[in-house]
């Protein structure tokens, strides 16, 4: 039998979405269902002295308002920030309360303060305009730079500072500098993305008065960890009478992590009301509460010989967190992104210090690579300057300061398992043509464009676990993931995991996964997630850890159960289990033309007796079915690793940036379903790209988010990007026994420094923020173009 | 309220409804065929697009009641007796879809430019689909599905 894994299979969750039967949350009714409107801070920052709901608690159709004094009289608890993590100097961080209601004072524009319930959704948004919320406006902290200086938004937490956290040695990369020839200095703005999975956040609430139980439809990306937030701080209900269900998603990209407002809110009453909810946010509600992305102020320093070599590195930070701390919020800038600060490369000093801060802005938390997205395009950046300043290939110099030999322990956290930096490079820089360049620009150049090359080479730390680690590094709980197997009497194959798919396509590649385990055909597998009352509790997807954890326990539950249909197999074929061996499919015993089925064992575990000769198959002390879970927690992070190369022409007339070729070669060790990580890679890039050229969140001074419709955000589309050029290459992860390093975030992380390296390339070295819009680069063309005179 | 007439997929189908329901309200809310998706309050992102006599058009735009007398196709229309129209069949071998939420709105868009447009080439297949945003796919696949689907029609 042909392995599936490595093969193209096309999508067994592809039907229902190409004929319009997905099942998203807001396509979920429930008889009898209220409609939730929320009522929302229009002020960054500001005390609530009254809310009035006495008007429309009388308008048509409205069942109840609620509002935070309520939900404090009931004692719900709020979110939570998931991981701690310590200062420089040894104290804790420092962290708001975020009561799903405000009740005393709100932080944000978008922040809720109470809730109305109607009879239909047009009622409920009538009566939310009736609701008066008096408030005392407050000066909004919004300028990062500044935040440290400013008033304290939060009683008690001074500077705004949560933390300001240092991995590294200061001195030993004193000692470095001190040495070097050069030092390049880079000062850089990471700006603040908003992650836009394109379906919204929404929720349906069912309570059942006779169980007493909840069950909470909601848009997520671990509905597990939802109900156990919801539970054990949230205090809505205990986690046996909580139900989270995560149907289709729409996609989430790290926004769909956080346990939300709204799921508290909304679970919490239902209950009280006695009625069911429905709660879909509109897209400028989405791009109010949904947690944003980077936003960190940097200034780096490399320190380098005249020959490029790489002596150390430090990478100071000023991190935005938003007005409160959410689940990855404080750990995205630190151990997410510090371990990656020095890159690829042999870095024999470095330090990165980060100071997290608050602002009456949206929470900032894990988006599309969470962390790892900044560190590379610092590196990345500065490597690019580097060889700039001097003199330098951008290949030769990032070739000269590779690891060549693994695993390569890395400067400041990370022992990567394997890894070919070098076959890598050398492959992109063959499938881009990178030698015909010269000749590329000299043409465009002709035509009055200007045309530039981009190189990054990039590692992450992903496959997020495992615990031992993660919980030393300030994680709250262990990061390992579930799966059960189980299989029917009749033969077919259910696959549990506590990953969730929102796109990642595991109905697909898990089922690979099983039928090359246990020989039984693709057909004939389904994989169930997303529900907490079907499975055992999982920690969700992330992080590009569903198929390097959840993946990985699905083959380790898959063993167990062949292990045991070993033992049953050789009770039916009179032999001795050391003689079972079990090979697509089948137990035979060796050296004979005896054998059984994983069906036939299957069914024989199940109703032992019915069809066979002997009359208990079962071993002695083997309890009878064919069921197996297991828990994988792997030793280390994986690594995937790769180089892209870029080429952008500029209209110096226009500002507008063609992205005219993009090379990608990866390395995610084994590859599962080459169709489905290719799609994770164009997905990827579509995103770094977006931040290179087009995307950016952007609040004005009294803290109102000028960037809230996709009018006045800009969203990559179809005609903005080109066709990627994909390579692999393949070093096979060793702490797993599937050699996978997960491929999720590894197109984000590459393209934005890609991208501006080529940029900036092209402008002849001069600096350019994020994004490269036409009207900055419209502006560097004017200014090159004179400052090019001068010099004639 | 006001009374409206159309015919959504090959049914004739008559409703009373208040006078600003969308037509995405209605297929949405009222006949139950939640394919249509929503994804944006600003008529920019294409997950609801419909045909409506034959026509690709932004359904969270349209007042139903603007269209009484009109056919109307949406995904769940396109597929005819359990065969997969050849757009459908395209994306599936291409993965042109990933989360799936604006898969019934690009498919609709897609399927309208190949009947203005027999083999189009990529830029064309770019510049027609601008109006669809997907967020998953970085359209590389589903540019490639359009071809696809454009060769076997």
């Amino acid at each position: 039998m042909a392995s599936l894994v490595g093969s193209r299979v096309e999508r067994k969750e592809d039907k229902r979405f190409l004929t319009g039967k997905g099942r998203y949350t807001s396509d979920i009714n429930i008889a009898n269902q209220t409609y939730a409107v929320f009522i929302r801070s229009p002020h960054a920052r500001a005390k609530i002295k009254k809310i009035d709901t006495s008007k429309a608690l009388k308008s048509s159709g409205v069942v109840d308002i609620l509002t935070g004094e309520h939900i404090a009289k009931d004692k719900i608890g709020g979110l939570i920030a998931g991981w701690a993590i310590r200062s420089e100097d040894g104290s804790e961080m420092k962290c708001p309360a975020n009561p799903p209601l405000a009740k005393d004072s709100v932080n944000f524009v978008g922040d809720p303060v109470a809730v109305v319930f109607a009879e239909t959704l047009d009622e409920a948004k009538s009566a939310a305009e009736l609701v008066k919320v008096d408030y005392k406006v407050l000066k909004a902290v919004t300028n990062l730079n500044d935040a440290m200086k400013s008033d304290a938004i939060h009683d008690g937490i001074e500077k705004n500072l949560c933390y300001d956290w240092l991995l590294g040695d200061r001195q030993k990369v004193k000692e470095a500098f001190d040495k070097a020839d050069k030092i390049i200095k880079l000062d850089i703005i990471n700006n603040r993305l908003i992650p836009n999975a394109m379906e919204p956040r929404a929720c349906v609430i069912d309570y059942n008065t006779a169980s007493e139980e909840i069950t909470c439809y909601t848009t997520s990306q671990n509905p597990h960890l939802s109900r156990l937030i919801m539970s054990a701080f949230g205090g809505v209900a205990p986690e046996n009478k909580l139900r989270v269900v995560a149907p289709d998603v729409g996609g989430g990209f790290g926004s769909k992590i956080n346990l939300y407002n709204e799921e508290i809110v909304c679970s919490w009453a239902s209950k009280k009301i006695e009625r069911p909810i429905k709660w879909v946010a509109e897209r400028t509600e989405s791009f109010l509460t949904d947690t944003h992305g980077r936003d960190h102020i940097t200034h780096a320093e490399l320190a380098v010989t005249n020959d490029g070599k790489f002596l150390g590195f430090k990478n100071e930070t000023i991190a935005n967190l938003g007005a409160y701390a959410r689940v990855f919020g404080t750990v995205t800038p630190t151990y997410l992104f510090g371990p990656c600060a020095t890159g690829v490369y042999i870095m024999p000093a470095a330090y990165s210090n980060v100071k997290a801060v608050y602002t009456n802005t949206a929470p900032v938390d894990a988006y599309r690579g969470a962390g790892r997205p900044e560190a590379t395009y610092t590196i990345e950046r500065i490597v690019d300057k580097a060889a700039m300043e001097l003199g330098i290939d951008p290949i030769e110099i990032r070739m000269k300061n590779f690891p060549t030999e693994f695993p390569f322990k890395q400067t400041l956290v990370h022992q990567v398992d394997s890894g070919d930096y070098v076959a890598g490079l050398n492959k992109a820089k063959e499938m881009s043509d990178y030698n015909g360049f010269a000749a590329r620009k000299k043409k465009s150049e002709a035509a009055g464009k200007l045309r530039g090359i981009g190189v990054t080479s990039y590692f992450e730390a992903c496959g997020i676990a495992p615990s031992p680690v993660v919980m030393m590094l300030g994680c709250g709980v262990g990061l390992w993931e579930s799966a059960e197997v189980r299989f029917n009497p009749t033969g077919q194959v259910t696959v549990y995991t506590g990953s969730h798919s929102h796109g990642q396509s595991h109905q697909t590649t898990f089922a690979q996964i099983a039928a090359d385990e246990l020989g039984v055909p693709i057909e004939n597998i389904d994989v169930v997630h997303g529900d907490t009352d079907k499975g055992t509790f999982g920690m969700g997807t992330y992080g590009s850890r569903s198929l390097t954890v959840g993946g990985i326990a699905i083959v380790n539950a898959c063993k167990k159960i062949v292990n045991k249909g070993k033992k049953i197999a050789a009770k039916m074929l009179e032999a001795s289990p050391d003689d079972v061996e079990f090979k697509d499919g089948e137990f035979v015993v060796a050296k004979s033309n005896k054998k059984k089925t994983i069906g036939e064992v299957a069914f024989a575990s199940y109703l032992p007796g019915v069809r066979d000769e002997v009359k208990s198959p079962l071993p002695e002390g083997e309890e009878p079915g064919l069921i197996e879970s297991s828990f994988f927690d792997p030793a280390n992070f994986s690594f995937p690793a790769g180089s892209h190369i870029c080429e952008v022409e500029i209209d110096p007339d226009t500002g507008h940036v063609k992205l005219d070729k993009y090379t990608a070669v990866d390395d995610f060790g084994t590859i599962v379903n080459p169709l489905i990580v290719e799609g994770q890679v164009h997905g990827g890039l579509a995103q770094g790209i977006g931040q290179a050229l087009c995307e950016n969140a952007q609040y004005d001074e009294s803290g109102q988010l000028i960037t809230a419709s996709y009018m006045d955000y800009t969203m990559p589309r179809a005609d903005d990007l080109p066709d990627f050029n994909l390579g692999f290459t393949c070093t096979k992860a060793t702490t797993n026994p599937l050699g996978v390093k997960g491929c999720g975030e590894a197109g984000t992380i590459a393209a934005t420094p890609t991208v501006m390296n080529a940029v900036i390339n092209a402008l002849g070295g001069k600096e350019i923020s994020l994004p490269a819009t036409a009207e900055k680069v419209w502006n560097a063309c004017k200014e090159l173009k004179k400052s090019n005179a001068k010099a004639a | 309220m006001q009374k409206v007439s159309l015919e959504v997929n090959g049914k004739k189908v008559t409703k009373e409804v208040p006078d600003h329901t969308t037509l995405s309200g209605l297929l949405r809310d009222i006949l139950n065929l939640t394919g249509t998706h929503i994804g944006c309050d600003t008529s920019q992102c294409g997950a609801c697009v419909v045909h409506v006599d034959g026509k690709s058009i932004k359904s969270c735009t349209a007042l139903a009641v603007d269209l009484d007398g009109s056919k109307v196709t949406t995904i769940e229309g396109l597929a005819s007796n359990g065969k997969l129209h050849p757009m459908q069949e395209a994306f599936k071998k291409m993965h042109g879809l990933q989360c799936g939420f604006c898969t019934p709105g690009m498919i609709m868009s897609a399927v309208d430019l190949l009947k203005n447009k027999k083999n189009p080439n990529d830029q064309e297949i770019r510049d027609w689909l601008e109006g669809n945003i997907c967020r998953c796919t970085g359209y590389h696949n589903i540019v490639a599905a359009v071809k696809e689907a454009a060769s076997k029609m």
